[in-house]
This record gives C-alpha cells, structure tokens and sequence, in this order.
C-alpha cells in the first residue's frame, strides 16, 4: 500500500484491516501515536489524514492508500506547540500528548478558548484538568501570530 | 539564578511533546513474545476443570504449578493471602487462572480455553457482609458526655462508590530473562514493591530487577497491582526464556485491576446552640473486595481523616473494610481520605443548618488551628492553615455574595474544607528508612531515588531541589530512570510523599555534597579525588510519637489544607448538575514548582469532579459491566470548568525549601463542595457519583 | 484489539456501480468513517469478515437541494454537515445534532448514511431524520427504491435494507415549522445518548425521540394529542405511554420516562 507519510512516499505491505495505528507503530516503527483505549474514545492515537484529525484506532489500513498521513513524529521536534506543552506542563505523563498536539496543529491561530474546548473534546486527560494543556496551545498560538 | 519557586521546563518535556518518549508498550526485546491473561468468568466458587480448545504448537501455557519450589503463590504485600495464580478457589471474577505467550498477538487472541466450574454463591453486598478484612478505633475523650452536653444531634449516611483510575496508559509489563533470573520493565510506581512480589515468586535468592519505563499515568492504579503482571510475565519469560510482554487493553484494565473502595460512613454529632462541635461519633464501611492488598492502610488514612480538620474534644471513630466477592479494591489518590472527608465536609453543611449558621460561621468556629488537637489527640503546629485557605476561597469566589444570590436560582455555590497528611502514616515513614543517593557527574550530578515520574514531576520537582541547594543550574542536574539494580529505595511513589519525604533526603545529599565540592567544580573534583556518591537515609522529625494499637499520636508529620468552592448549575429539566467554576486554595508549604503544583490541582481537581458527578461503575455479577471509556465517563473538556486555583505559602521546616505533600490533596474537596452546591439548589444528595438519575430521586423524594 | 484483523478482507470499489455488482454477487459489510467497526469485531457484535469499502465513491458524498427537497450523500461526513449552509438552512436541527456526534475525530469520519446503518437506538441523527420525514434512497445492482424513514427499522438494529442494497442518500423533504434538537448524553462530550429528541413544531408537530425504545421511533399518538389541542400535560402522559425505555449501564428507565417527557414540555415551550 502506498501512502505518504510525514511527507514521505512510502510502501508499507499489512493486512488491509489492519488498525493504521497498528500500522503506524509495528510495521512503520513510529510509536509516538499511542493507544489508550481502542474504541475511538481517548484521543491519544490522533493523526492527520489528508489535513483532518482522524483516531487512528478506528481506521482500517486499506482506507489511507493513497493519502497523507501525519504523526506526532511527522511534526518534527521543534514546532511551538511542542515548546508550549513542555514549558506550561501541559504534558504530565504525556500519553495524551501526542494525539492533543495533533488536533491542536489543525486549529487556526485565532481560535478562542472555547474552540480549543470543543475541538479537544475528543481527546481524553486524566492528568492535566485541560487547563494547562489550553495555555500551552494558546500561547503558541501567540508565537505563530507574532 | 534560583530554580526552586519558579517554573522550570520539565525534564521529560520534550520527549513527551515529540512522541520520543516510549512507554511499555512502545518497547520491544528481539524474540519477544505476547501474553495473555486467562481469567475467571465466575465471582466466586472453584474450578472443577480446564481443557485447552487450541492447538498449543509455540504457545507457553503457564499456571500455579509452574512457580518455582523456592517461591511462593502470594503477591507479597501487607498480608500474603492474594495468589498469582488460581489454584482451585475463586474469590472474584477476571481473577487471573491460566497465562498464556505466543509470539504473534494474533494467535494469542484466538487460544480459547475452556473453564468449568462449580459456582459457589457470592457476596457481593458490603454491607451484608460478615467478614472484615481489618477493623480500626479512634477514640479521643468522653464521646457520651460530648453528646450529653450538645444541644442538637445530627445524624447522616453518605455513600460514594467505586472510582477507576483511567490513567490514559493501561497496564504494561515486560519480562526478561536476565543473569538467571528476570528483569521485568514497566508501567509502574513503586519498583521495589514490584521486586518483594518478585522476590516472593522466586524465592528471595533468586536475581530480580526492576526497571520502570516512562509511566502513563498511575493515581495509585499502579501502585500494588502491577506487581501481579511483573509475576505473570516473570512465569511466562522463565518458562519460555523469551522476553514476555502483556498489556492490559482496555477493558481489561478496568474490569480486572483494583478501584477505589466504595463506602458507607455514618455521622452522628452533636453540636451546642453558638456552632461548637462537642461529639463526633462516625461509622466508616469500606468495600475491600477479595483479598486484603491494601484495605487496611486505606482503611487507616480513612479514618484519621474522618472527623475532618475541626477541633472536637469528644470524637469516636470505627472503621471495617469489609470482604465482597469482588476484584480488590486498592490505591487511589488520596487513600480512603476521599470517602471520609466527602462524608464529613458534606455532614458539616447539614450540621451548620441545624444550628441556623452558614457553611462559613461554622466552619470557622470549629476549624483546627494551630494548638489544637486532632481525632487522634496530634498538637497541630504553626503550618495548620485551615482559617487561611478558607478565608481566602471565601474572599477570591465572593461566597457570600453568590450564596445569596443564588438561593432559590438554578445556580447553587458550595465549598468543603480538608486536609490531607503527607507521607506514611504514623511510624509509616520510619519503618521505610527510605534512601536517596547523588552521584557526580563530569558535568554535574545524578539523581538515584526509586521515586518514579508518573506525571506529576518528580524528576523536574527533584532536580530543583538539588540544584538550588548545591548552587548548580538545573540544566547540570540529571535524574536516573528508577532502576533497582541502581537505585536505592526509597520508599513508593505515593501517600504525597515524594517531594517532602525523598526530596528532603536527596537535599540533605546536596548539602554534604556542596561541602565536599568546597570550591571545586563537578569536572575539577573528578580530576583530583575521582568519582562522588553519597547515599542518606530520611530522618522522620524526632518528635513524632504513634500509637499503632490505640491509634492515637502523630499520624503524619504534617498536613496539607485546601478549601474548594462550586459553583454550579442544574438543568431541571434533565437533572444534569454542570460545574461552572472551581474556586482551589491550597497550602502545601512551599511550592517548589508552581507550574506543576497548579497542574497538580487542576488535574486533581477535574478527577474529583469526575467522581462527584460523572463516574460510575456499574457492578453487575462482581464485575463492572461499564468496563469502557465509552460507558466509564470521565470529564471531557466540556466538563471541566474553569478553575481559580489560588496557592498560599506556608513552610514547613521539616521539608525541602519549606514543602509539604500536594499529589492527593486536591481530588479531596471537589466532590464536597459539590455536593454542598447542590444542596444550595435545596436537592439533598448524600451520595456520589451524583448523576442525574440519583438527582432525580433526591427530587422525587421532596 | 481483542481480535484478529489479518484473515478479514475488504473491497474496494471505485464507483457506485462497481460496490453494488459486489454487494450483487458477494456478502460484503458495507463500511463507510468505520468509527463502530472496530468496536464491534472487538465486543462480538460484528461477525463479518469481509467488508467493502465506501469511502472512494464520490458519488455517495454531497449535498444537494432537488424540488425543495434536501438530497445528502449518506456517505457525507458529520463535518461536512455541521459546514453546510444549506443544511444549516435547512435542517438545522441536523447541525445540532451532527455537532453532538463523538468528538472532531469522530464527526470528522463518521457519516450519516453510516449512523442510520449502525441502527443504534442511540444514533444521534436519527430522531431528526424521524421527525423530518426522511426518505432513504436504498440501490441495488437492480433496482432503486425509497423507504421513509419510519419504516426503515424493523428492529433491534435490524431493518428492511437488504444485502445486496446501500443506502445512497437521504432526501429531506422541505420542513415546515420550529426544529428543535436535545441531546441528553452521560456527559457534556464525547458521550452516548441516554435520551435524544427532535422536533417539529407545526399545525402538526412531529415528535421524534432516541434511546427510549428498540428503534429511534415517531410518538404518534403524542403528535397527534398535541395537534388537537390537548393540554401538554394530556400529551405528556401519552408520551410515557408510548415509549418503552429500559435500564442499561447508561441511565435507568424511570430517569429516561421523566425526563422524555419534561423535555417534551420544553420544547411545547420554547417554540410555542
């Protein structure tokens, strides 16, 4: 199945139901994504397909031939939300993190903290209480508008 | 320039925020293979036979008879009553039976095994239950003659229920065959706990290492139990001599792993006509389930903290943690103080109305101050800041205002005020003779403690503390990952004790060491005397005298106060209460990092009005039925409210740089509060989770 | 997962004809966003092992007015709904609800044709479709044929749709009157319907409601109180006559009867 990842072209051979996050950390080695519930609740396996936030739990492999697909990996390590989340504590234990960066990177630079709210609702924290999560996203926001 | 007190950025910040970081399950050992689980399906009785439904060509097939001769079926704990595996009796369903490995998951999936038995009736029920797993008294003056002297009697039953942990990572252990015996690396918080179970497996002379890989949350949920999956894995790994991975799924995870115990607690207290406490008799049940694990030092937290922070002469304190046929309940933030302060600062509310005073007046006519005594008869010192936290939500939320206002609205305000004790209880601390060790570095120094980072900030929080004291920016301090072939123990990760039990050690470290060091730098000091160690022990304050049989004494070296107060809104319709704002103040000491500190309340703070409102586990048959984060509902973002989270400063000369324990504080008072907010919509609810369904019979019964 | 995703298969068509030739010659399920999929092969529900993939038919996407009448792709996402000017026009109710559905993640692959085909009784969607007298576009490699709404489910997420057809789109004819749309879920997000309401309020109102019965179901004879004039409190008993909730792990029967029916009188309020 050919599909691009992190901007990459690459030929990745898995059974074609096979869950993309599965995919992604046992065939392609990216383990950033991660599991935390299998059933599309949490949040934590978030990636981008084609642009759009998707729960990488609840794709079957076949349905990314040909598109785009982004991980936490494919936003390198330096990018402002990352900063943020590090210097606000918006990651605690961090298993979240990846997937909350990854609907964070879809949201226009502008948005208010009541569309960060509802754009994270799909993203479970059981560390955090989301407020330090929403600082961090806002103040990179700031930088990018700067 | 200082790093103490202000908000450095994490040490593992990076790493989490680019997906570097690897958890258990983002580990693999070349020829690695997967195990499962073979659980019971029945909450009690004994297992007549077992038939194997699957060609078992490479698969390792494990169970009680498998452990060594020189070891032991108990998970070694407080008491040793808890098997690894099965032998014959079943005490609670999804106890585990049977371990299978196989190198693809898949064939591990479809292994089907084939369990008869013969079903014995269960109890389920807590409060019909005949058997107590542990029993406590508390008694401090004449709680008759307080009653005899009072001029109102109130009397109460509050109930909350059984709360998971929904750390976002489940479970996750890998063993491997090491120097002839077995390493075991995972998700977990107390790595030499996990090492006693092991020990216990395999006899204490056998090789048993254990290292904790990064740690996607805990809250107390891997404090005891992955000590089981370190033995189930430990089997399976010697058994085959491969490395052998489990992790729990979802469902799993929460259908087998230990919950905080449900409970009952009775209040009954007397009161004179001007606000003051004269007796305090309360009645404390806990659900222990199964075996006992840690019921009994849950049981004990629970009821110290029962009376709640007021200064009552006359005080009677019972507690039982009963057995059910139901998985063991265990760890979880805040260690039975949860249940017994819901009761107490919800049981105040009705108390202050029975003698026509406001939650306020009341609370602080009969808050502790410093100088007075607690139920167990300990003389609060000069950190006692129960009048400060109060005054100070009072004045930041306009309580006052808003309780008027309010009245007779949709809206109602509510507040709780608790504390927490930091550290063990008792001789708990003493008994540990916890150690931290410095290393120096070419460049600096390295942190050894068992003390795990499961999110809260103990590397960040511990290298602050080092840095400042030897005068070395916090870059240069590295921290060790909790490995117990290298670092001491010191002690669990839990009971709050962290930064002012470990880290007062590894300050005490620092303050040799600076003296070593004399003028020299790290690189310097290499090059003339060579390598650098030092190890200590904690030193509990000497004062400290407990009672373990009459529990009475000092139960902790000092205690953190907060005051929360809810402001919510009920839809009358649905019977939906929605938070609107949460009102923290809380006195921990000293906040060595602010930025973590607030992470601590604001998490804390969303995990307990997930437990005041939203989360419920249905128990059907012994097990929870609800066993999804579909059905098991935790606050989203959208039910999170905002939050004013105030932090009063008030050291405490046995910590470092003044600090106190914070983990467990903050899920004490959100459900409190809102059940008190509740109240102000004029709903009398003295249970938790307060869903709409329970509102609506609360308002059905006016 | 709790269970082997190598043996399973999946087709891919291309276009509308291919998928129906398949459905024609070979038992294949149907999967569009695939946001229940992986829930059911896990919990046992779902016993298929071969499946057909919907998600590269351009044709089942869309939105589109025909005669007055709202045509929606059933392959059309909950995103693309809640982004429709024409559905926000429209059918606003269908906004409300699609908002309500999972969180981003979800809305943004979930579709409508698939929350009808998943027949929970909880489906978000649904009741809207109810009281806005949907018609479903159902196609074979045969034959076209359009089924109200109403009629679709036979029960117990079973309905008429048969193996070899797909639901192609959802025609909404013009709705006339006040929509009004109420979710009652277990929690603020990211929740499961314990109760979900759509409404019409007309000369002849139209009631529809979720989670209350086997199916997403019509109170007729609630309606049919309330267009005669009948006090809300006549009609509010007759609505507790006409659903039939049960307890689950979500909520318990007596709160949904209650509240389905305060809920009635405040929709009688607030389009009154």
């Amino acid at each position: 199945m050919r599909f691009t990842l992190n901007d990459n072209p690459v030929d990745v051979s898995a059974p074609p139901m096979k869950r993309l996050l599965d995919v992604l950390r046992e065939e392609c080695g990216l383990t950033g994504t991660k599991e935390g519930c299998g059933e599309g609740e949490c949040g934590a396996c978030t990636v981008l397909v084609d642009g759009i936030a998707v729960v990488s739990c609840l794709v079957p492999f076949a349905q990314v031939d040909g598109s785009s697909v982004k991980t936490i990996e494919g936003l390198g390590d330096n990018h402002a939300l990352q900063h943020h989340f590090m210097n606000e504590a918006g990651a605690q234990c961090g298993i979240c993190t990846p997937g909350m960066i990854m609907v964070a990177s879809t949201l226009p630079t502008d948005a208010s903290l009541e569309e960060i709210r509802v754009a994270l609702a799909g993203n479970l924290c059981r560390c955090t209480g989301y407020e330090a999560i929403y600082r961090a996203i806002q103040k990179a926001n700031e930088q990018a508008a700067q | 320039m200082p790093a103490v007190g202000t908000s450095v950025a994490r040490k593992d910040g990076i790493g989490k925020a680019t997906g570097a970081t690897k958890y258990a399950d983002d580990i693999t050992f070349p020829g690695m293979l997967h195990g499962r689980t073979i659980r019971s399906t029945i909450p009690c009785g004994r297992i007549k036979n077992i038939r194997l439904d699957f060609d078992t060509t490479g698969f390792t097939v494990v169970d009680y008879r498998d452990i060594p001769a020189s070891g032991r079926n108990v998970v070694a704990l407080i008491e040793d009553d808890q098997p690894f595996l099965v032998e014959t009796d079943i005490r609670h369903l999804a106890e585990p039976i049977l371990l299978l490995a196989h190198e693809n998951r898949e064939a591990l999936l479809n292994a089907n095994v084939v369990i008869e038995y013969e079903e014995q009736p269960p109890e389920l029920d807590l409060e019909h239950s005949a058997t107590v797993l542990k029993a406590l008294a508390i008694d401090k003056g004449n709680v008759d003659a307080g009653f005899a002297s009072a001029d109102v009697i109130v009397e109460g039953t509050y109930r909350t229920g059984h709360q998971e942990h929904v750390y976002i990572e489940t479970n996750g252990i890998i063993a491997d065959p090491e120097n002839g015996g077995i390493a075991v690396h995972g998700s977990i918080q107390c790595p030499f706990y996990v090492q006693k179970a092991l020990k216990s497996l395999l006899g204490k002379d056998a090789y048993t290492r254990v290292v904790q890989t990064e740690t996607g949350g805990g809250f107390g949920g891997k404090e005891e139990y992955p000590s089981m999956i370190a033995g189930h894995a430990t089997l399976l790994a010697l058994k085959s001599g491969r490395p052998v991975k489990i992790i729990y799924d979802r469902t799993e995870d929460m259908v087998a792993t230990t919950k905080r115990h449900p409970s009952i607690v009775r209040h009954r207290t007397g009161v004179t006509r001007d606000g003051t406490l004269v007796a305090m008799d309360v009645d404390i049940i806990l659900d222990g389930g199964a075996y006992i694990t840690l019921s009994p030092v849950v049981l004990s937290r629970g009821g110290i903290h029962a009376a709640g922070p007021y200064r009552c002469e006359n005080t009677r304190i019972r507690g039982k943690a009963m057995f059910t046929n139901t998985p063991p309940n265990g760890a979880f933030r805040g260690f039975g103080a949860p249940q017994t302060l819901f009761a107490v600062e919800a049981h105040m509310d009705r108390v202050a109305e029975a003698v026509g005073m406001d939650p306020v007046a009341f609370r602080e006519h009969n808050a502790l101050v410093p100088g007075d005594t607690t139920a167990t008869g300990q003389v609060l010192t000069g950190d006692t800041s129960a009048l400060e936290v109060l005054r100070e939500a009072v004045r930041r939320s306009d309580f006052l205002r808003k309780r008027a206002e309010y009245t007779g609205t949709n809206k109602g305000i509510g507040l709780a005020l608790f504390y927490h004790g930091s550290g063990f209880t008792g001789s708990g601390e003493l008994r540990l003779a916890s150690k931290a060790k410095l290393e120096l570095t070419k460049t600096g120094v390295r942190i050894l403690v068992s003390s795990t980072e499961i999110g809260q900030g103990t590397r960040t929080m511990h290298a602050q503390i080092v840095a400042d004291t030897l005068d070395m920016p916090y870059e240069l301090v590295e921290v060790a990952q909790p490995d117990t072939q290298r670092v001491p123990d010191s002690g669990p990760t839990v009971a709050s004790r962290t930064c002012m039990v470990v880290g007062r050690i590894l300050q005490r470290c620092a303050e040799e060491m600076k003296e070593k060091l004399g003028v020299l730098t790290p690189a310097e000091y290499f090059a003339k005397y060579g390598a650098l160690e030092i190890l200590k022990e904690h030193e509990p304050p000497a004062w400290i005298q407990w009672n373990e049989d009459t529990y009475s004494g000092d139960a902790y070296a000092t205690y953190a106060w907060g005051c929360d107060v809810a402001e919510v809104e009920i839809d009358r319709d649905t019977y939906e209460v929605r938070p609107l704002k949460i009102t923290a103040v809380q006195e921990f000491g000293t906040a060595i990092h602010p930025g973590l500190a607030r992470g601590q309340i604001e998490g804390g703070t969303a995990q307990g009005l997930g437990y005041a409102l939203l989360e419920r586990v249905v128990m059907s048959n012994g097990g929870m039925s609800n066993a999804t984060l579909t059905n098991y509902t935790i606050p989203t973002t959208l039910d999170t409210p905002e939050m004013d989270i105030a932090i009063l400063d008030n050291p405490y000369e046995d910590g470092p740089f003044g600090a106190k324990g914070l983990g467990e504080l903050p899920i004490d008072g959100p459900a409190p509060a809102v059940i008190n907010a509740i109240r102000h919509l004029a709903i009398d609810v003295r249970e938790i989770p307060a869903t709409p369904e329970i509102i609506l019979s609360a308002c059905a019964l006016r | 997962m709790r269970s082997a995703t190598s043996p399973l298969t999946i087709a891919t068509p291309r276009t509308l004809d291919d998928a129906l030739s398949m459905l024609r010659d070979t038992p294949l399920v149907p999967i569009a966003g695939a946001t229940d999929l992986y829930v059911g092969l896990n919990f046992g529900t779902l016993a298929s092992q071969h499946f057909m993939d919907l998600t590269r038919i351009d044709a089942l996407r869309g939105i589109d007015v025909r005669d007055e009448t709202l045509v929606i792709g059933a392959g059309t996402t909950f995103t693309a709904l809640m982004q429709s000017v024409t559905v926000q026009t429209r059918l606003p109710m269908l906004v409300q609800a699609s908002s309500q559905v999972g969180g981003v993640q979800i809305q943004n692959r979930g579709t409508l044709g698939g929350n009808i085909a998943n027949g929970s009784p909880a489906g978000d969607s649904l009741p809207v479709l109810a009281a806005s007298d949907a018609i479903l576009v159902l196609r074979s490699a045969s034959d076209e044929r359009r089924v109200p709404f109403t009629s679709f489910y036979t029960g117990y997420r079973t309905s008429v749709l048969r193996a070899d057809e797909l639901i192609v789109a959802v025609e909404v004819p013009s709705v006339v009157g006040t929509q009004w749309f109420r979710k009652v879920g277990t929690r603020a997000a990211q929740a499961i319907s314990k109760l979900v309401i759509a409404a019409v309020r007309s000369d002849a109102p139209r009631i529809a409601i979720g989670s209350v019965a086997a199916t997403t179901i019509r109170l007729p004879r609630t309606e049919a109180a309330l267009a005669s004039g009948a006090s809300i409190d006549d009609a509010v008993n007759t609505l507790e006559a006409e659903i039939t909730p049960i307890d689950d792990v979500r909520s318990s029967a007596d709160y949904r009867r209650q509240v389905a029916g305060n809920l009635l009188r405040r929709f009688w309020a607030d389009t009154a």
